[in-house]
């Protein structure tokens, strides 16, 4: 990363961390897009428990999305998991035909209103950038150091930990950026159905058709995007030197 | 028939090939030859316009290459390189009908020449045609990559390591087709490789590059006798050049009249081969035989004689 | 999301001989029939609803279906679910899917019709949890036996086709009539057709938008380090950008484009309707085909485009006869990542006057009548599961010419 872009994200970060803590001292930024005597700032939930609350919601849905994928890749991709690997594909696959307003529409019925439909929509939303590169991380590793690693008598427990996903991991990192950036933008439909995220803020706006509201629920989960974004890349770039990658 | 003068290639700050002057007479065959980095690939796509010279002219058939419209150009050279380059998603004919059909052949004739150029590579037309490349051993691939280089009848033919991905068995039958095919053709061939062997094997003349400069053009025997510098003396390696200079020539011209015993050698045989041969079953003199006619024999000694520097 | 999924399947040693039963348990099938035998003997197979939002009662199978269905019904699934248990051909696998995939469709028709008192126009009756979860199981089931039998494209498209007859054949027939989610139909058959042409129409013309401006974008910029950068730099941002939010930061810009550039209003560039649901979803569109356009013409072999060069092709040619082709399956996959992804982001113009299928999601959900939120999503989910069989089979064949290998 240039240091322009560095020191971009850096004051993207502060310009963030600012307006969260003290949102009104923004309020003549936003007033040109708030129509007539309209508070310019949203305040029913202060933006900061908000942003608190999708980003918790989105790392829970992360976590457990990468569990649950890097586990179907790992199986996938052992001698004995052969014949669940179509099936691994396809499900991964719906799930990311089925799109995330449908999922969370269907699940109301059955859970409620709130953040668990949002959960599961995550979830399943995040299990295919996972899987998918967890998969390629995998099955992409030379053979010759695969042969290697089996004739210097590792057991194959061994050549998983030791050598197959700490090869693996700058692959599994992207599709978990990718997950968590993707589940970052979807979270905020949660909140059609009532889940506590930033997109309470733009259905506000939407409904009273308040933009200066649509900006700031938006620009703040770009911001958002756009640091964990970078935050992942670098995690990434640290794992790809640490594996032998980096020259 | 090729004629470089002062051509030079600089990538920012590095010059790559500098100030190379060469010429090739038109039906033979010129190998490059030099370790990686040495700009011998560079110098070959100069030729070709797919690199254009920094400084000098180059000329073919006395005219100068830039006054012609680089892909117009590349369509009258062949160009065969190693990992040959076939297009994945077009069939074999349909490789090697690429420049003819550039150049806007009809279909019949483009047709009749895939498979003459096919048959003169050994693969049965009807079987290779429609395959895919996909299909074909790496041999195969290297063959046809050839082919579709000869396809539209070139004066010049450019090779780039055309063998280098070969094992040894198919790429000396490769070397053979390729020496056949130019004999029978008359094509100019310029071949860049870093194996010197394969250079004075080939070659009827052999330019070695050493960091970007040309530091020798000479025939085989001359090159041998004669390196120019250190760096072509380790190129040849070090105790066998009696062997590669007997590399170079057959038995033909050694043959005297008189009685030999044993099995005959025919001609066309290296002197290498015969001193082996000769050494090997113990017999001062070999027989020589042309079609079953015996020609006379070749001694020993005359074979010894060629192993001197010249 | 913009990644190309490169790795392809192998063909793998998955070819047992037909029909007979090697020993031991499938375990991948015994979860299968686990979950099947949980969701009809456990969870309730209906919900029955004196109106369409009143709080409902929960039904079991057996209750909720007259004796003789209720046997049938548990019978046939009962049985495809030991199937599935033991280690039988993929096409078993796949018929024992089906099969109570089918048993379960008639069985939503059956609880429905006798659930129903003969003209009562109030009362509703829906699936409950147990027929979900059934349904989805059963379909999982079918999917692992129709993807452990490697379908070519042919197949694929035509098992589409089948189910799509077969659907469309029961729907016609009126045999889900009584069931809560056509209710919900017929109180909207006027407008149902025309929000699923725009929501077609929003999905392909963003698609097509993105991919006439992506991918000369793409082609031009990616030679240029510093051009492609910015460009896949740009894209990226843009697709941080909440769908939501975006749909709502067009409307006034628009609205402001409508009313001053002469014209522009008959183009029907306004503030509200389907303009702004446009524009954000052909930008949502343009980073993946972008980045896939990319991908694609750096996977050309290193040797072909030289060899493309040197026989004397110029740029146009290379461009269109060596380049687009070899990178036409990556192309593709872009196409179909984004066409899905649109499908389901164009609910989100129900929610800003867009129409659409959103339009019955979040009707239904400030209703808070589930059905009518079924009436849009399924349709939605349906739409985007046939599109993507569809691109899957284009982009096998793509890959197909050349792709076969050495014997």
């Amino acid at each position: 990363m240039s240091r322009a872009t560095r020191l971009a994200k850096l004051a993207l970060l502060a310009l963030l961390s600012a307006f969260l803590l003290t949102p009104q001292s923004f309020a003549d930024l936003f007033r040109p897009f708030a129509p007539g005597d309209t508070p310019p700032i949203y305040t029913q939930t202060p933006l900061l428990t908000l942003t608190i609350n999708q980003l918790l919601l989105v790392a829970a849905a992360t976590v457990a999305a990468s569990a649950l994928a890097v586990g179907f890749a790992v199986a996938a991709t052992r001698p004995a998991g052969r014949d669940i690997l179509p099936f691994a594909r396809a499900l991964a696959n719906l799930g990311q035909t089925f799109p995330p307003v449908a999922v969370l529409a269907l699940a109301v019925p059955i859970f409620g209103f709130g953040s668990v439909p949002t959960l599961i929509a995550l979830v399943l939303y995040g299990l295919l950038p996972v899987f998918e590169t967890t998969l390629t991380g995998l099955s992409g590793l030379d053979p010759a150091l695969m042969e290697a690693a089996r004739g210097m008598g590792l057991t194959e427990r061994q050549r998983l930990i030791q050598v197959e996903l700490p090869l693996a991991l700058p692959m599994i990192l992207s599709g978990i950026r990718l997950t968590a950036v993707i589940g970052l933008a979807t979270a905020t439909i949660g909140s059609t159905v009532a889940a506590s995220t930033l997109g309470e803020v733009i259905i506000s706006g939407l409904l009273t058709g308040n933009t200066a509201y649509v900006l700031q629920g938006g620009l703040v989960v770009s911001a958002l995007a756009i640091l964990i974004d970078t935050a992942f890349h670098a995690l990434e770039r640290a794992a790809t030197q640490r594996s032998g990658f980096g020259s | 028939m090729i004629a470089l003068t002062g051509v030079s290639r600089v990538f920012g700050a590095r010059a790559v090939v500098s100030n190379v002057s060469l010429k090739v007479e038109a039906g033979t065959i010129l190998t490059i030859v030099g370790t990686s980095g040495s700009g011998k690939t560079t110098l070959l796509r100069m030729i070709n316009r797919l690199v254009e010279p920094s400084a000098g002219t180059v000329r073919i058939a006395g005219r100068d290459i830039r006054d012609v419209p680089p892909h117009i150009l590349r369509r009258g050279i062949g160009y065969a390189i190693q990992g040959h380059g076939l297009f994945p998603h077009r069939t074999v004919a349909e490789n090697i009908a690429v420049v003819p059909r550039l150049l806007g052949w009809d279909r019949r004739r483009i047709a009749a020449r895939v498979d003459a150029l096919l048959a003169l590579f050994h693969l049965d037309p009807g079987a290779y045609r429609d395959r895919f490349p996909a299909a074909l051993s790496g041999g195969e691939q290297q063959r046809i990559g050839v082919a579709r280089a000869l396809a539209a009848e070139p004066p010049v033919l450019l090779m780039d390591e055309p063998f280098g991905a070969l094992d040894p068995i198919i790429r000396g039958q490769a070397q053979a087709d390729l020496l056949a095919i130019q004999r029978r053709t008359g094509t100019t061939v310029v071949l860049v490789t870093h194996d010197m062997d394969e250079a004075l094997h080939l070659g009827d003349r052999i330019a070695v590059m050493d960091r970007g400069r040309l530091v020798q053009e000479a025939a085989p025997a001359a090159l041998i006798g004669a390196p120019a510098t250190d760096f072509v003396r380790a190129l040849l390696g070090r105790g066998d050049r009696a062997f590669q200079l007997m590399a170079l020539s057959v038995v033909d011209d050694l043959v005297e009249p008189g009685p030999a015993p044993g099995e005959p050698i025919p001609a066309g045989t290296s002197v290498r081969a015969a001193l082996a041969e000769s050494l090997w079953s113990q017999r001062p003199a070999l027989p020589v035989s042309r079609d079953g006619v015996l020609l006379g024999r070749v001694t020993r000694t005359a074979l010894e004689a060629q192993g001197a520097r010249p | 999301m913009g990644e190309p999924f490169a790795t392809r399947m192998r063909p793998g040693p998955d070819a047992r001989p037909a029909g007979r039963i090697l020993a031991g348990l499938d375990p991948m099938g015994t979860v299968f029939a686990g979950l099947l035998s949980l969701s009809l003997l456990a969870l309730p197979l209906m919900i029955e609803r004196p109106n369409r939002i009143a709080a409902g009662t929960s039904l079991m199978a057996w209750s909720a279906l007259p004796a003789a269905a209720a046997l049938a019904v548990l019978g046939i699934v009962g049985f495809a679910a030991a199937l599935l248990t033991l280690r039988v051909a993929p096409s078993v696998r796949l018929a024992a899917g089906a099969s109570a995939l089918l048993l379960l469709g008639l069985a939503a028709g059956w609880a429905a019709d006798h659930l129903t008192p003969p003209g009562d126009r109030y009362s509703r009756v829906s699936p409950d949890a147990g027929w979900w979860l059934a349904f989805v199981v059963a379909g999982l089931a079918a999917g692992d036996g129709l993807a452990r039998l490697r379908p070519g494209p042919g197949t694929r498209i035509a098992a589409l086709a089948a189910v799509t007859v077969l659907a469309g054949l029961a729907l016609r027939s009126g045999f889900w009539d009584n069931l809560s989610i056509m209710r919900e139909y017929a109180g909207h058959s006027d407008t149902f057709g025309r929000e699923v042409r725009i929501h077609i129409g929003l999905a392909l013309s963003s698609v097509t938008v993105a991919a006439l401006i992506g991918i000369p974008a793409a082609i031009l910029a990616r030679p240029v380090p510093a051009l492609r950068r910015t460009l896949l730099g740009f894209l990226n941002i843009l697709q941080t950008i909440p769908s939501m939010a975006l749909f709502g930061m067009l409307i006034a810009p628009l609205a402001w484009i409508g009313r001053s550039v002469p014209g522009a209003a008959e183009l029907g560039i306004a503030g509200i309707g389907p303009a702004p649901a446009l524009v954000a979803l052909s930008a949502y569109a343009l980073l993946p085909v972008a980045a896939a356009t990319v991908a694609g013409l750096d996977a050309v072999p290193g040797p072909v485009r030289d060899a493309a060069q040197g026989v004397g092709m110029t740029g146009r040619q290379r461009l269109f006869q060596v380049d687009l082709p070899l990178a036409l399956p990556a192309l593709l996959t872009g196409i179909r990542i984004v066409l899905v992804q649109n499908i389901g982001l164009a609910v989100i113009a129900g929610l800003v006057g867009g129409g659409g299928l959103g339009v019955f999601v979040f009707q239904g959900i400030s209703q808070n009548a589930g059905d009518l939120v079924l009436l849009g999503a399924l349709p939605t989910v349906a739409l985007a599961s046939g599109s993507a069989v569809l691109l899957d089979a284009a982009i096998a064949v793509s890959r197909g010419r050349g792709a076969e290998r050495a014997p």
